[in-house]
């Protein structure tokens, strides 16, 4: 999916081919879903080489995720436009959860996986704290303007990408987001912040309403002003300088 | 004979009074007899419209559209319908019972804290890839 993988584990007992098993499991993903490998099979789905009926379990998993988000989003999370299927705004939360599920089959329990900036954080860090993830500035990559703590929990950022809006309003898919800047997601696993932070994003200001309804979720989302808007809990998770 | 034209007058002159007096909040409908006191309550003033149909641009009203017809006979506003309203989707009529929360908010600043790692959005530039094969491909 050509974005970095960070995988921390503070287990004692841990080597490293426990790690370069979830690494393989990552590259295998990608080889089903990545829009930039004309051999995946979302890539062979938008060409028309491959029906829905010969897709993969994964791959058929996937699209029926999607779906389902679809309809808990009002239509604001969809993965097809202009007839092409991107579901990346999915399958990166969806990839994550499964990794951090292997890593405890072999054992593990206390670590974290972060994929392009989606996390999924287990139990504590060597120091027995929970973990330290910073939000990113979305006008300075090099800055955090938040700091949390989280146990047991995913986050996942959604925001705008510089090869054009690769999220979209589907009430209205010709028109840019405008607006806000980047939409960051706490949920219950990485999978549930990652495509709600995605539908979210796409509704722009009314995005952070969406998720403090949302039972279990928090979010934090910062405008084009630098304004920042958070649900009504997020503060629990805050380090406070 | 009198009795029975007097009561149907009653009961025009009721129903005339009924039709512009109706309260649809903004708009006030003129009966098609009545053309020298109707009101446009809409726009405040008494400006004859050219007759026809028109559709309004469906307006956001936050949680849905709202998009009305106006149908206009006489020069005046005879019939406003709504096509789309917020109610249309379960989302949004959950809202219209609940005023908005107000949420805290604040100006972002960075932050010195130590952290493991970082959320934020991944920043692929696929015009930059394509760009630099297309550059790549000069160079050969």
């Amino acid at each position: 999916m050509g974005m970095p993988i960070t995988i921390e584990v503070a287990d004692p007992q841990v080597a490293e081919s426990d790690i370069a098993s979830i690494f393989d499991y990552f590259a295998s993903v990608d080889r089903m879903f990545s829009p930039y490998k004309k051999e995946s099979e979302i890539s062979r789905l938008n060409a028309g080489e491959l029906t829905k009926k010969q897709l993969s379990a994964d791959v058929r998993q996937i699209l029926q995720l999607a779906d389902d988000t679809k309809k808990e989003s009002n239509g604001y999370f969809n993965i097809a436009h202009k007839g092409k299927i991107d579901p990346l705004g999915i399958v990166k939360g969806w990839a994550i959860y499964n990794a951090a599920t292997l890593l405890k089959e072999h054992g593990f329990h206390n670590f974290f996986i972060d994929a392009g900036g989606d996390i999924q954080v287990s139990g504590k860090s060597e120091k027995g704290d929970r973990w330290k993830i910073g939000i990113r500035n979305p006008f300075n990559r090099e800055e955090i303007v938040k700091a949390v703590l989280l146990e047991n929990k995913g986050i996942a950022t959604s925001g705008l990408y510089i090869r054009g809006n690769h999220i979209y309003n589907p009430h209205k898919p010709d028109e840019s987001i405008t607006g806000i800047a980047s939409m960051t997601v706490i949920g219950p696993t990485v999978y549930d912040a990652d495509r709600f932070a995605t539908a979210a994003f796409a509704m722009g200001e009314r995005g952070i309403h969406f998720i403090e309804k949302l039972p279990g979720y928090d979010g934090y989302m910062i405008d084009e002003k630098g304004i920042a808007t958070m649900t009504s809990k997020f503060e629990r998770f805050v380090i406070k300088e | 004979m009198k009795k029975v034209i007097l009561s149907g007058l009653v009961i025009i002159g009721f129903g005339a009074y009924a039709i512009f007096h109706h309260n649809s909040e903004t708009i006030v409908f003129s009966s098609k007899n009545n053309t020298s006191s109707s009101q446009n309550s809409a726009t405040g003033s008494n400006s004859a419209y050219k007759d026809g149909t028109y559709t309004g641009s469906a307006a956001d009203a936050f949680y849905g559209t709202i998009q009305v017809k106006a149908v206009i006979q006489n020069g005046k506003i005879a019939d406003v319908q709504f096509l789309q309203y917020p109610n249309d989707q379960p989302e949004s009529q959950q809202v219209s019972q609940q005023a908005m929360p107000i949420l805290k908010q604040e100006a972002i600043t960075a932050q010195k804290a130590q952290v493991d790692t970082v959320s934020g959005a991944t920043q692929t530039s696929q015009a930059f890839k394509e760009s630099l094969a297309a550059a790549l491909a000069q160079a050969r």
